[in-house]
């Protein structure tokens, strides 16, 4: 299944767009290059919930059976539900600030679901649902934005790397970690074969680093699927700044595969990102997937997309919801029933209470943990300068314990 | 033992490095069938193949990176820089990844990449190719700086640079790159992070890296002639800085120049010059001086004499010290 040849509708590879933004368009609506070519997106379950049938990805959902279907529903509600706990947390004080994936839980869960445990992730800072899919404990991915790390799990564990900020700067090392196992497998054949997910948006695609990266991943033929969430809005700014052609058709530029796909269709998006890490594992190089989605939250909670954004957009998209068509679908095929969704809002709740506890509970930093951390060997620099700083810290001692001025 | 350039050294430390570490590899632009535009990885490829020697796209920034991921798989790579001043399309992955991944993990990860870049002035050429920018990374916490100034420590620093868990950046001084020594393929001269006294003296001390130690050396040797006891101290390691080592010098001599070419504002001299202060502060003579470039981009090769330290330079530092 892994070599299926994709019928040529579905490959992007350096046709134009054949379709331009309008002149006086405004960023409200449906005149928008992220949204035009819809024939080209693989969409196996529309908006209402119908599944259209595709030759070249239904045997990745045939495979499926009813429990694996029921999960994927099951983890988009997990993480919406985790979305809406750490933003209340973040306004409650608990968090310094919270970046919110609602909108975006099919193309995350799709895509880590689609994943297995030797693959490894290098997500941005918004994949909080992928992080689900690899294991993570949630509560883990708020250290960060509770002050307490900037990180927060070892990546190692669950092959999920840490967030990254500075954006793109992640992509060149999936790349490189790709490179690393094509090395391993050159050295070992026992090693088990292993792809990477380089995950990036629509504002990340106009870094630098992106364009390196795939050229780094098709000189060495990389086992890395470039992993795009087109969730349309940089910020405050509209797609069609960062692209006036749907970002799939770049990779024709750097001749390997692109595929674009309904982001907010978690079938599609776990049927394509299965035959890309397929085609990545099989020694055939990178994939650059295109999942056309949208940030119907804020930036971070520190955003206000009123100034920048109109209602109706976020309404449109509202009906294009990932959770609701999947349970639709779901619901018409008989596959779950109304004990099933009462169990995972249930179950959903019970997360978003151990998150919670755990933030809550998560107690302080410790700077002296930082001095220990900024080399892995030992470094005279710092030593002096924790000495200086502990010496510091009990001359208050002192002076507390002598009844001096605090 | 065995005489050779600071070039071959390298050359053969990167050899002794492939051969004793499977894990490890070079990367960067024109260093495979062409041997690097110094000639520095000469021969390797040829001798351990185009998988442990890379040819990369032309893309800094991606050489950084990809070296970053492959580091956190478990592999060891050394990256060259082709010239000191087209790092910084890489500053962002040096600075802001490199540097800090073992911290941001909370010390689980580390990524012990090594950034070879030729660096410093002298050699005529144009710009881009001439400059110092070594005080910008010693600035970034996470990352170690290390700089030979002879054969015999570029053979050895080179390899401990790839035995350390720590990302290294190893400046080499490309106007010294033909300077021969002799190299003890067998005794390690130690730990690459201490500074080492080549000369001992007793009125003063110059403290130099790179590519001014033998103009160090040449300035003692004048000021000799002048009845003046100078001690050169080679520092090798840029961060971390031996501090001891300077200090228990200046502690006898009384007075410190620290050179190097790049200007004197913010840079190592400075750091140097302040901390030796406050440690040395009964022993000195005179206030630290700094030798360094001026306050300009590179300037253009037909006044570069003017911009570099040379040997009158630092004997005018001298004699101001001795003026106090």
């Amino acid at each position: 299944m892994g070599d299926a040849q994709l019928p040529a509708t579905h490959m992007k590879t350096n046709e134009s767009a054949g379709h331009q933004a309008l002149p006086g368009t405004d960023s409200a609506g449906l005149l928008r290059p992220a949204q035009v070519g819809e024939a080209d997106m693989v969409r196996l379950l529309d908006a209402e919930g119908n599944r259209h049938p595709d030759s070249a990805f239904d045997p990745y959902i045939d495979a499926l059976d009813p429990e694996t279907l029921r999960g994927f529903y099951k983890d988009m509600a997990f993480v919406r539900r985790f979305d809406a706990e750490a933003t209340a947390l973040q306004r409650q004080g608990e968090l310094a600030l919270w970046v919110p994936v609602v909108g975006q839980e099919a193309a995350q869960i799709g895509s880590g679901r689609a994943m297995r445990p030797a693959d490894y992730a290098f997500p941005t800072y918004r994949e909080h649902g992928v992080a689900l899919t690899r294991g993570l404990d949630l509560a883990d991915l708020l250290k960060l934005f509770r002050g307490i790390s900037n990180g927060g799990w070892d990546p190692r564990e669950k092959n999920f790397h840490l967030y990254t900020l500075v954006l793109a700067a992640q992509t060149p090392h999936a790349v490189g970690y790709a490179m690393g196992i094509q090395r391993d497998m050159a050295a070992d054949s026992a090693t088990e074969p292993a792809a990477v997910v380089a995950y990036f948006g629509d504002g990340s695609s106009s870094e630098g680093d992106v364009h390196e990266s795939m050229v780094f991943a098709a000189s060495y033929n990389a086992p890395v699927v470039f992993f795009c969430q087109n969730n349309n809005w940089a910020i405050s700014v509209p797609f069609e700044v960062q692209s006036k052609i749907p970002l799939v058709n770049r990779a024709g530029g750097y001749g390997f595969p692109g595929i674009r796909v309904d982001g907010n269709d978690i079938l599609a998006v776990y049927a394509v990102t299965q035959w890309a890490l397929d085609h990545a594992r099989d020694g055939h190089g990178p994939v650059l997937i295109e999942a056309s989605t949208y940030r119907v939250g804020a930036h971070t909670t520190a955003d206000d997309p009123t100034k920048y954004r109109r209602m109706a957009e976020e309404e449109l998209w509202k009906t294009r919801d990932p959770l609701l068509r999947l349970e639709t679908y779901l619901r018409a095929t008989g596959l779950a029933d109304e004990q099933f969704f009462a169990t995972v809002k249930s179950d959903a709740d019970e997360l978003a209470a151990h998150v919670r506890r755990a933030t809550l509970a998560m107690g302080g930093a410790d700077i002296r943990q930082k001095f220990a951390t900024v080399y892995a060997e030992a470094h005279p620099l710092v030593a002096e300068e924790l000495a200086w700083f502990e010496n510091y810290e009990a001359s208050f001692v002192d002076a507390d314990t002598q009844g001096g001025p605090a | 033992m065995s005489t050779m350039t600071i070039a071959k050294a390298i050359n053969e430390g990167l050899r002794a490095t492939l051969a004793n570490d499977p894990k490890s590899f070079l990367m960067g632009e024109d260093i495979g069938s062409l041997g690097g535009v110094y000639r520095v990885t000469e021969g390797l490829k040829a001798e351990f193949g185009d998988h442990r020697v890379m040819d990369t796209p032309l893309a800094e920034s991606g050489i950084i990176g990809t070296a970053i991921g492959m580091a956190l798989r478990g592999h060891r790579p050394i990256c060259e820089i082709q010239f000191d001043g087209f790092v910084f399309p890489a500053f962002n992955q040096i600075t802001t990844q490199l540097a800090k991944i073992h911290t941001r993990s909370d010390g689980q990860l580390s990524a012990p990449v090594v950034i070879r870049i030729p660096y410093g002035g002298g050699i005529g050429s144009i710009e881009h190719h001439s400059e110092s920018p070594e005080a910008l990374f010693a600035h970034t916490p996470g990352l170690r700086i290390i700089t030979p100034s002879n054969a015999n420590d570029a053979y050895w620093m080179i390899q401990q640079a790839v035995e350390c868990k720590d990302p290294v950046i190893f400046f080499e001084p490309k106007r010294r790159y033909w300077l021969k020594g002799e190299v003890d393929t067998e005794n390690s001269p130690g730990d690459p992070f201490k500074a080492h006294v080549l000369r001992e003296g007793t009125d003063a001390t110059i403290v130099a890296y790179g590519p001014l130690v033998p103009v160090a050396l040449a300035a003692a040797n004048a000021a000799a002639e002048d009845g003046r006891s100078v001690e050169v101290i080679d520092l090798r390691s840029i961060s971390p800085i031996d501090f001891d080592t300077v200090e228990a010098s200046v502690n006898k001599t009384g007075r410190l120049i620290v050179a190097h070419e790049a200007p004197t504002f913010g840079g190592i001299g400075g750091e140097i010059a302040s901390r030796i202060s406050e440690r040395c502060f009964y022993s000195l003579e005179a206030p630290a001086i700094r030798v360094g470039g001026f306050h300009m981009p590179y300037p253009v090769a037909r006044v570069e004499e003017h911009y570099l330290p040379d040997i009158d330079r630092m004997l005018e530092a001298l004699d101001r010290a001795f003026a106090y």
